[in-house]
């Protein structure tokens, strides 16, 4: 079947074609890349440009690429086809997440100008150098605190609004506050605990203590290391709402029959909850917790915006930050991202397996 | 999808009443923003935005003015009684049950104060207008006296913000799509490897890669410009919109392509012309999800587009506020709920996508 269409394709064509069509994306990309990177054009006029290139231009790429394929013969194309389709993205993805977590593995083990090795000598640093104990600690909390309290009100809250006439309204509060931003948040909640000295406090919490006969406070920066709670806090109001939908949704898929038997048999409904329920939706639950803590590891907004990372509330990603850009130890920060990333190689496994046992690959 | 659940009605009432309180708790740190923001700059600093509803306060019912030459090291006569300064500065009681405090110290002016019921409801878009603008402004303060001050010109923020956002979601979707398609239906050497590898990238924490790329990046001078921070979030956004649309890609039947193939049509055109159109409610809501997550970001932009002015999108303008303007609280709420609209817009109008695509995108890095 190939032969009579393949014959008419002259061979000196196609290769004419396999060079140009790439040197010319190649050449026209490059022209409007640096056009754009080196020009002065209002903002709106570049964000149009910007955006027409952005999609027109990734467009184009692959239908230009693809339309040289297509002057192949059968076999060749349906060999080289699937590359075009995959190619960029593997690109970029090697380019910016997977040879970058390899340099960054071997500049842990380089001095803070990468020029040398030094073995594990960052590593012993950041586990025994006060700030990055610190850092390593605070992390700790968050996980052990905000992880755990977001897990179990998503679960209260989902069995309650079941149970509820409002349903479909209280889902929607508890969720709003995962649409806006940690920055966002952390103003909210800044202004919550703001504290002034004197009688009017404008600062909600601090009011509150006050109309109970108590004491203002600087929440965020007196009693440490517990004024880390009040971060924690933040979190647990931006992500409970997170872990409320899914639990919510794997509530409503427990058989309602099982449960009928149950009641029959004159089980209570505590007893229920704890002995079938949590049981039938254990998958969903860890799942679910293992999200929340990878997220909570990584936090880095609250804290930059909430104190910078004074007061002892420095965690591993902000003091990667201030390694890495104030410092400039390259050593000490990239040793920093390896540990969350260590951190997070039981869930990278955990993924890998789940994706097996649905056989998608 | 309704189901009959058969259940004691009164613990109903208890249900009900204890999840209110929830979301009341949850509600009122964003209400409290929203009405700060409305509120003049002399007012958020004086009282708290609580007092915009009724309640029950000392009230000026009558001012007395005393002889200019009155000296206060001295105890102060008022209506036949004596008070020293201190209490006066601090309000004190009259035999009649007003309250008596200074409201003018230097002018000799006492307020003649009785409780009763007020409402702070003296709201302004003065707030808006000094954040959205880089005009300078009136500031009446606390005292009386006029300050200006120069606006914090969110509104360029904004753009900026939007100039990130929507190349930062059409171009990884679009390069996510075209890989979920291959890997979904195409057969090639390293497939299953390849996918593997996407896969183990989607919870790998980002600060892993920020250092070597933003090296390169400095060399190729694509630090501090829109082009850099687009290619950033693709690349960091590429694993979870690959993984999203795939999931959604290898589900479709397999007859659909095979009778596509019958008809001669290409790969290419199997791609654009029929999965994606019927793709489009994923892509609708991985979008969503790539969007605000652009939106919302700060890392990134803090890493990638560095201090200039020109560039910076509202996160960073906000935590740069923050820090060097911690109590103008005027500026902060106000500018917080500027950035808050386009998600809070996006939650409201197209909340089915948002929490499907929210699901699915929850494990990114």
């Amino acid at each position: 079947m190939p032969t009579d269409t393949a014959v008419k394709r002259s061979v000196p064509k196609i290769a004419l074609w396999s060079v140009l069509v790439p040197l010319l994306n190649v050449i026209v990309h490059s022209a409007i890349f640096i056009f754009l990177r080196d020009s002065e054009l209002n903002p709106v006029v570049y964000a149009i440009l910007a955006i027409l290139w952005g999609v027109a231009g990734v467009y184009t790429i692959y239908w230009s690429l693809n339309w040289v394929i297509e002057q192949y013969s059968d076999t060749w194309k349906r060999r080289i086809q699937p590359f075009l389709f995959i190619g960029p993205a593997i690109g970029l993805l090697g380019w910016l997440l997977l040879i970058p977590t390899i340099r960054t593995l071997i500049m842990s083990f380089q001095d803070e100008t990468s020029s040398k090795f030094v073995g594990f000598a960052n590593y012993a640093a950041v586990f025994t150098n006060r700030l990055l104990v610190t850092a390593l600690r605070n992390n700790l909390l968050w996980v052990v605190f905000g992880a755990t309290a977001c897990i179990l009100l998503g679960l209260l809250i989902a069995v309650l609004a079941d149970r509820s006439s409002f349903e479909k309204l209280a889902k929607a509060i508890i969720f709003m506050p995962m649409a806006i931003s940690f920055v966002a948040a952390g103003v909210i909640w800044k202004f919550i605990y703001y504290y002034q000295p004197g009688d009017e406090q404008i600062g909600l919490l601090n009011a509150i203590v006050v109309w109970f006969g108590g004491e203002p406070q600087a929440w965020t920066s007196s009693y440490q290391p517990w004024n880390n709670l009040f971060l924690i806090l933040i979190l647990i109001w931006m992500q409970t709402g997170f872990a409320m939908v899914i639990l919510s949704a794997a509530l409503k898929g427990v058989p309602e029959d099982i449960l009928e038997a149950a009641r029959m048999d004159g089980a209570g409904e505590f007893r229920i909850f704890f002995r079938i329920i949590i049981p039938y939706i254990s998958t969903t639950l860890l799942s679910v917790t293992t999200t929340v803590i990878v997220f909570t590891l990584k936090i880095f907004d609250v804290v930059m915006v909430m104190t910078g990372g004074q007061y002892d509330t420095e965690v591993v990603a902000t003091q990667f930050y201030r390694q890495f850009f104030m410092y400039q130890n390259f050593g000490y920060g990239s040793t920093l991202a390896i540990v969350l990333l260590i951190a997070v190689i039981p869930v990278i496994v955990f993924n890998l397996r789940q994706i097996r046992k649905q056989g998608e690959i | 999808m309704k189901r009959k659940r058969s259940r004691r009605t009164g613990s109903k009432a208890l249900v009900n009443t204890v999840l209110t309180i929830i979301c009341l708790i949850w509600l009122i740190p964003t209400l409290g923003l929203f009405v700060s923001s409305f509120r003049p700059a002399s007012e958020i600093l004086g009282s708290g935005w609580w007092t915009v509803a009724p309640h029950r306060e000392n009230v000026t019912k009558d001012q007395i003015q005393l002889p200019k030459d009155t000296d206060l090291r001295q105890p102060v006569q008022v209506e036949g009684q004596t008070y020293t300064d201190e209490q006066l500065r601090s309000g004190v009681k009259a035999p009649d049950g007003s309250t008596l405090v200074w409201e003018n110290r230097r002018a000799r002016l006492l307020n003649v104060q009785e409780p009763g019921w007020v409402a702070n409801t003296n709201f302004t878009l003065d707030n808006y207008e000094g954040v959205l603008t880089g005009k300078t402004y009136k500031l009446k303060q606390a005292d009386g006296s006029e300050r200006t001050e120069k606006g914090s010109n969110m509104s360029r923020a904004f753009l900026n913000t939007i100039v990130v956002s929507i190349p930062a979601t059409v171009i990884p979707i679009l390069i996510a799509s075209f890989a979920a398609y291959a890997f979904a239906w195409l057969k090639f050497p390293l497939r299953k490897t390849l996918f593997v590898v996407v896969i183990m990238l989607l919870v790998v924490p980002l600060q892993v890669a920020l250092i070597p790329v933003s090296n390169d990046f400095a060399s190729l001078g694509l630090n501090g410009n829109f082009l850099g921070i687009w290619i950033a979030h693709a690349g960091f956004g590429l694993p979870l919109a690959t993984y999203f649309m795939y999931s959604y890609i290898s589900q479709l039947p397999k007859d659909l392509f095979e009778s596509a193939y019958m008809d001669g049509a290409t790969n290419f055109t199997i791609f654009t012309r029929l999965i994606l159109p019927l793709a489009v409610p994923s892509i609708a809501s991985i979008s969503i999800f790539q969007f605000l997550w652009v939106w919302n970001d700060y890392l990134v932009s803090l890493i990638f587009l560095g201090g200039q002015e020109e560039v910076q999108v509202l996160s960073m303008r906000i935590a740069n506020m923050v820090g060097s303007r911690g109590d103008a609280w005027h500026l902060l709420t106000a500018a917080a709920f500027v950035s808050m609209l386009m998600p809070l817009a996006v939650f409201f109008g197209l909340q089915r996508y948002f929490v499907r695509g929210l699901l699915g995108g929850s494990v990114k890095g």
